[in-house]
């Protein structure tokens, strides 16, 4: 099987983040960069899935600015086959990420699969596997907490509101985006860590894979933080009386309850 | 004035509050609503939705259309998309909107700002602002293309609508070719829970670390049951195995907005604080006065969270009782 991820670099989730000076994005500097967690799913899927078919190769592809590499290495030192990235701008949309994926998944000869993180955590938009998936026009199954593979299709189970499953099946090749409790991501071993440096990740322009900066559809601008909250008020007194005092602020101050 | 489609969310014939808030806020802006309506044996609910604000609404009913699948409605949506010719798509950026919405604007080619949490309608103008690394900024979106504009927007963002039950929308039969789709949905296997999600709720009740364990949890379930609330947990709880995974609140879990949010015996990471800060009122309960969940707290309480949950699980009784 030829099995691909698509996986994106993120800030760490213990960033704090800062605003820069035109508000126009975040202030990068002394970010450490990750792969995005969700992806992290989607990657150990397709290694799991490639060693229960012998021949199989899993390649992930990613796009974004030139740094992004240091991830799709990541991914390789998990296991990965081959990398792929596409050079495109910061500030790219969520249609402009997708088409620059979807245009290098066309140059490749036979894609059987597609997995991705069921969102990234940066700008959380939830979109680019669905974009994916309809611009190479396979279906897709987003949010997957379980797969059963057989020949020709995939049954995903999907968990929505109040831990209700729905389950698709779902004719290959087929988009998958990942969520967590798929399974149990592995560490990277230290040999694997060596042999990722070594291996190659094709490097490809927006020219490559036939985009350009007028595929954008959203501009996100004027960034802030949320405002600072008022310093809230410390309820005293005994344990019973903290408790009839807050029901009494909830109901008659705050009026939620 | 301009035409707003809003996709209406329903499972097994329940329609979804959420979409309410959608139909009203456009409705409240002056706006021409279109509703579509999508389901089995669904038709009977169009004409209600003119309560919410809906003048017209697209019923695909349908034995195909049964069970979600992003597929289908895709097709039901390009179809409204024909009758109403909307300049504007909203959807609830729920499991069912946000699976759903990229396709459409993949199909039209046009942009979709999702997960908004502040809609303003000017005119024909609208303002959009979502948050962005997990609510720990926020930034506008500007749509640059041309085409419709697709929104999706978080559940309680928009607040209830105005209700006048005497208005009836009309309804108008959607025709829609529904053969050779690929994607097969089985039934939705209901969830163990009766308690709502934590992403529809107006009242979460949250536990951390300090729970302990799974059983412990039951102080907190209790408590949220007495105001109907969503019982959720920290990233902490969750990895220890107290509750699961779907109960996370926090950057890589869910991030909610209700009315009232209780933090018990959660410290306050900054991954969890990006799930839960825009709730408009956060309560805090924890041992630890210098806890960094105070910062974001309207009201604190310093105590040890199994004295002091189940007081408050009577306090609320009294309330409810008179």
């Amino acid at each position: 099987m030829n099995i691909y991820v698509c996986i994106k670099q993120v800030p760490d989730t213990e960033t704090k983040i800062k605003i820069n000076a035109d508000k126009s994005g975040i202030d990068t500097a002394g970010i450490k960069w990750i792969l995005s967690p969700y992806d992290e799913f989607a990657v150990e899927e397709s290694l799991r899935l490639r060693d229960k078919n012998p021949g199989s190769s899993v390649t992930v592809i990613s796009a974004g600015p030139a740094r992004v590499v240091d991830t799709v290495r990541t991914a390789l030192a998990m296991g990965a086959d081959h990398g792929v990235h596409v050079e495109i701008p910061e500030t790219a949309d969520s249609h402009l990420a997708a088409k620059a994926l979807a245009g290098a998944l066309k140059k490749e000869p036979q894609v059987d699969i597609v997995f991705a993180g069921k969102e990234a955590i940066d700008d959380g938009a939830a979109q680019v596997g669905q974009l994916v998936a309809a611009l190479m026009g396979i279906p897709a199954a987003t949010v997957v907490m379980g797969i059963e593979y057989a020949a020709g299709s995939v049954k995903c189970r999907r968990e929505v509101e109040g831990g209700a499953i729905e389950n698709l099946t779902l004719p290959l090749p087929a988009m998958i985006t990942a969520h967590k409790g798929l399974n149990e991501p592995r560490y990277a071993s230290l040999p694997n860590i060596m042999k990722a440096k070594k291996k190659e990740v094709k490097s490809l322009s927006m020219a490559d894979v036939g985009v350009s900066e007028g595929d954008r559809k959203l501009k996100l601008k004027n960034f802030e933080l949320p405002p600072p909250k008022q310093a809230g008020r410390l309820i005293p007194g005994e344990p019973a009386q903290q408790a009839a005092e807050l029901v009494r602020a909830l109901h008659t101050e705050a009026k939620v309850v | 004035m301009a035409k707003v489609l809003v996709f209406v969310e329903q499972r097994e014939g329940k329609l979804k509050k959420a979409s309410f808030e959608l139909l009203g806020a456009a409705s409240a802006a002056g706006h021409e609503v279109h509703a579509l309506l999508a389901g089995s044996g669904v038709s009977g609910l169009a004409e209600g939705l003119g309560a919410y604000g809906a003048a017209t609404v697209h019923v695909a009913d349908d034995p195909a259309l049964k069970n979600y699948t992003s597929e289908s409605h895709t097709r039901v949506m390009l179809a409204a998309m024909k009758a109403a010719s909307p300049q504007f798509v909203f959807a609830t950026h729920s499991p069912m909107g946000r699976d759903l919405m990229p396709h459409l604007a993949a199909a039209l080619d046009a942009g979709l700002a999702s997960d908004c949490t502040m809609v303003k309608f000017s005119g024909d103008q609208i303002a959009l602002r979502r948050p962005v690394y997990a609510g720990k900024a926020t930034a506008e979106v500007e749509f640059t293309g041309s085409g419709p504009r697709l929104v999706s927007v978080r559940a309680n963002a928009l607040g209830a609508p105005k209700v006048d039950p005497a208005r009836k929308a009309s309804a108008s039969k959607l025709a829609v070719d529904l053969a050779g789709l690929k994607t097969q949905a089985g039934d939705l296997q209901k969830g163990s829970s009766e308690r709502p999600d934590v992403t529809e709720a107006s009242v979460v009740i949250s536990g951390g670390r300090a729970m302990k364990n799974a059983e412990n949890f039951k102080i907190i379930e209790s408590c949220a049951d007495t105001l109907g609330a969503a019982v959720g947990a920290s990233r902490a709880a969750v990895d220890a195995g107290y509750r699961p995974h779907r109960d996370q609140v926090g950057q890589t879990g869910k991030v909610v907005s209700p009315t009232l949010y209780i933090a018990c015996g959660i410290s306050g990471a900054i991954q969890h604080l990006a799930g839960m800060r825009t709730s408009k009122t956060i309560v805090a309960v924890n041992t630890d006065p210098q806890a960094p969940i105070f910062q974001v707290a309207d009201y604190g309480v310093v105590c040890d969270l199994f004295t002091f949950v189940p007081l408050l699980t009577e306090e609320f009784k009294k309330l409810k009782d008179h």
